[in-house]
Parts: C-alpha cells; sequence; structure tokens
C-alpha cells in the first residue's frame, strides 16, 4: 500500500508517501478555504456556505462552546488548524488512493499534541503567572490529609499523562483503523485465492464486514479530529480558568 | 498476506511507538505553514464577514428600533403638546370669564358713583338755587314788605335797622307758623 520513498532524503525511508500526504492536506484546505473566504459577500454563495459552515463549526461549535467569553476568538485560528489538518489527514484513509491516514504514523500525532501541550501551559503562565502550577496541580476544596495523594495524581494526569493520551488517542485509533481494513483487504485476498469454492464463496462475507468496518473508520476519522480539537478547547479553557477549578 | 508483510517490511521492525524524525518535521512544518495561512488569511476573512453580517441585521434592527423611538417620542410630544394646548385654552377662557366679570363689576361700580356724583350735583344745585331763592325772595319779600306796610301805617320805615329787625321777627314768625302748619 505505501508508495516507495520518493527521494532518499537520509532518513531511512526518504521523502515517504506520509509526508507527501501531509503536505498536499496543507494545501487542500488553504486552498478550499482561501478560495471560500475569498470573495466574502453578506448573503454567501455555495463555496463560501460551505466554508463559512465549516469555520462555523469550529468557531462556534467548539471554541465559543467550550472556552467562551470574549476571549475565544484568539483561540480560533489553533483549533481551526487543528480540526481540519487532522480531519483531511485522517480522511486520507478512507480515499481509496491515499488510502494512509497519516497519523498511523505516531510523529505526526506527538508534534501535534505536543505543539497543545506548550500551547496550554503556555497560555497558563501567561493568566496565572507561576501560580498556574498551583492552581493546575492542588485541587481547592480537599481535606489537608488527602493533598499528599491528589496532588501526584494530580501532576501526573495533568502534566505527564494528559499529552501522551491526547497523541496516543489520536494514533492509536488511526493505526488500528488502518490494519483493519487492510487485514479484510488481505483476508479477501487470501480467500479469493483458495482453489475450495466454497472457502473462495466465504469472501464475501469479509467483504461484507470490510465495507461496515471501512464505514465504522470513516466515522472513527472524522470524530477522532473533533476529539482532538475538542480536547484542546478544554485543556485551553482549563488553563485560562485554572483559579475556578 | 502479503500485503500485510509489505507494510510491515516498510515500518521495519520499528516499534510503532518510536517516532520518524523526518515525518515529525514534516508535520510541524505543514502544521506551520497552515496555521500561519489560517491565522492571516482565513479567519481574517471569515470574521470580517461574520462583523459585518452581524452589523448589516443589528444595524437595521437598530435603525428600527431608532424609528420607533422617534415615532413614539413624537407621538408623546403631540400629547403633551396637545394636553398643553387643552389646559391653556381652560386658562384663556377662565381668564376672560374672570376677566369679563372684573368689567362687568367696575362699570356697574363706575355707573353707580356716576350716578351718585350726578345724584349729588343735582342736590347741590338745588340747594343753592334754593338758596338764592331764599335770599333774593327774602330781600324782595322785605322791601314789599317795608314799603307795603310803610304805605299802609304811613309811617317812614326808612331806618334800615329797625326796619330789617322788624322783617326779620316777621319772617321769624312767618316761618314758625310755617313750620308748624307742615307738623
Amino acid at each position: 500500500m505505501h508508495l516507495p520513498a520518493i527521494l532518499p532524503w537520509g532518513a531511512a525511508e526518504g521523502f515517504s508517501k506520509q509526508m507527501l500526504l501531509v503536505l498536499l492536506s496543507v494545501v487542500f484546505i488553504a486552498v478550499f478555504f482561501v478560495l471560500a473566504a475569498r470573495k466574502q459577500q453578506l448573503v454567501p454563495g455555495k463555496l463560501q456556505f460551505a466554508g463559512e459552515a465549516a469555520y462555523g463549526f469550529v468557531r462556534n461549535g467548539i471554541a465559543k462552546d467550550i472556552i467562551g467569553g470574549r476571549d475565544f476568538i484568539k483561540y480560533v485560528p489553533l483549533l481551526f488548524s487543528l480540526f481540519f489538518f487532522i480531519l483531511v489527514n485522517n480522511i486520507y484513509g478512507a480515499i481509496p488512493v491515499f488510502q494512509l491516514p497519516t497519523f498511523s504514523h505516531v510523529g505526526g500525532a506527538y508534534v501535534l499534541a505536543g505543539l497543545v501541550y506548550v500551547t496550554w501551559i503556555a497560555i497558563g503562565i501567561k493568566k496565572n503567572g507561576l501560580r498556574y502550577f498551583k492552581l493546575a496541580t492542588v485541587p481547592s476544596g480537599v481535606p489537608w490529609y488527602i493533598l499528599p495523594i491528589v496532588i501526584p495524581i494530580e501532576i501526573i494526569s495533568n502534566f505527564v499523562v494528559r499529552p501522551v493520551t491526547h497523541s496516543l488517542r489520536l494514533f492509536a485509533t488511526m493505526l488500528a483503523g488502518h490494519l483493519i481494513v487492510m487485514i479484510a483487504g488481505s483476508g479477501i485476498e487470501y480467500l479469493i485465492m483458495q482453489e475450495n469454492f466454497l472457502l473462495k464463496g466465504t469472501s464475501v462475507l469479509v467483504l461484507a464486514g470490510a465495507i461496515a468496518m471501512y464505514m465504522l473508520e470513516a466515522l472513527i476519522m472524522v470524530l477522532q479530529a473533533y476529539v482532538f480539537t475538542l480536547l484542546t478547547a478544554i485543556y485551553i479553557e482549563g488553563a485560562l480558568h485554572a483559579d475556578s477549578h | 498476506m502479503h500485503q500485510l508483510n509489505i507494510s510491515a517490511a516498510a515500518e521495519g521492525d520499528v516499534n510503532p511507538l518510536v517516532p520518524n524524525g523526518w515525518e515529525m518535521l514534516v508535520v510541524f512544518v505543514g502544521f506551520a505553514i497552515l496555521f500561519f495561512i489560517v491565522v492571516k488569511y482565513v479567519v481574517p476573512m471569515f470574521e470580517k464577514t461574520f462583523a459585518e453580517r452581524a452589523e448589516a441585521i443589528e444595524g437595521g434592527i437598530a435603525k428600527a428600533e431608532k424609528a420607533q423611538a422617534e415615532a413614539s417620542a413624537a407621538l408623546e410630544e403631540y400629547k403633551q403638546q396637545l394636553t398643553d394646548a387643552r389646559t391653556e385654552a381652560n386658562r384663556i377662557r377662565e381668564e376672560a370669564r374672570a376677566e369679563g366679570a372684573q368689567i362687568l363689576a367696575d362699570l356697574k361700580e363706575k355707573a353707580a358713583a356716576e350716578s351718585a356724583r350726578i345724584t349729588a350735583q343735582a342736590h347741590a344745585q338745588i340747594e343753592s338755587e334754593r338758596q338764592a331763592a331764599v335770599v333774593s325772595l327774602r330781600a324782595e319779600v322785605g322791601t314789599l314788605a317795608t314799603t307795603l306796610a310803610g304805605r299802609i301805617v304811613g309811617e317812614s320805615l326808612d331806618d334800615d335797622a329797625r326796619a330789617a329787625r322788624v322783617v326779620d321777627r316777621f319772617l321769624a314768625d312767618l316761618e314758625s307758623q310755617n313750620a308748624g302748619a307742615a307738623k
């Protein structure tokens, strides 16, 4: 399924299909939204309407609902970029020629989760100063004798586990989906090659299962893009309003 | 199964959790470019349209509300003016009535004064004429009576003082008789 390496880039695999798809996704998203946003009219055309619906989904459905207040607009570009970057890169897995969700390679997921991690910690420090670490790790209204247990848990869950789960959730779902579809494909091929006619016939059942898994995977691709963006918004909101948590 | 084998070969024997550095770089650069485009062009353009649209709608509503407010203000003003005008009219009517009554009273008073004055003048005139008549009558009657008495008595009654005394006494007698008769 993988394209051969295009250039021997010093890395073991050279310029891989995954890299090409990542760069293509940037082009797709940028071209679509710049075109949709270019000729702005009060009464939108079809393309502009589609662009506005997509933009409004992230702006109002995620940024405004989760972060709220007057500040949410500052974080819309990040959330918007994340959502559509992940969405397009995931959807590759469901498109026949591309057939590779790029986040099934863990590096991309690490990069995005790392960017988000740095971002929300920076927001927390900017908003609350160094007191932010106390606010984020010492929950208010907890009896003092429980604090020795709660504080390490908070530190681990907020500052250690959070970026790991954030990245691995995306990576693992994409890899698993990719593998399932691929295994189903291989299974169909294997069964069709069999001499036994009945055994050959069972490949139809596998095909039905593969189509169902493909649909499920397509849903998960969209869902994971949404989940990743939603979690980013929740982390930013938590950093902004650390004193009220 | 050979496809899976190809995939596994492409992945190598590496742990899938260990990232490829070049892939990370490409994702980072790609995302950075996308983020830059979004910040620079996409979000400002969409936000501008959203703001313009909101303004167009809210502006229309605000304009309508303003017109409504102006209309009701004008109505209120007209009502106020109407009330004022009514009050004014009532006041003027009251004033006119009071003024009319005043004028009437003044005129009456003036007429009464005038009539009183005329009456008094007439009285005074009558009194003075009567006085003058009395004086002239007294003189004439005295002269006539004296002359008459002189002729009758044949005695000169030229002595004025005596004559006057006699006339006075006579007249006094006359008056007392008159007074008694009047009673």
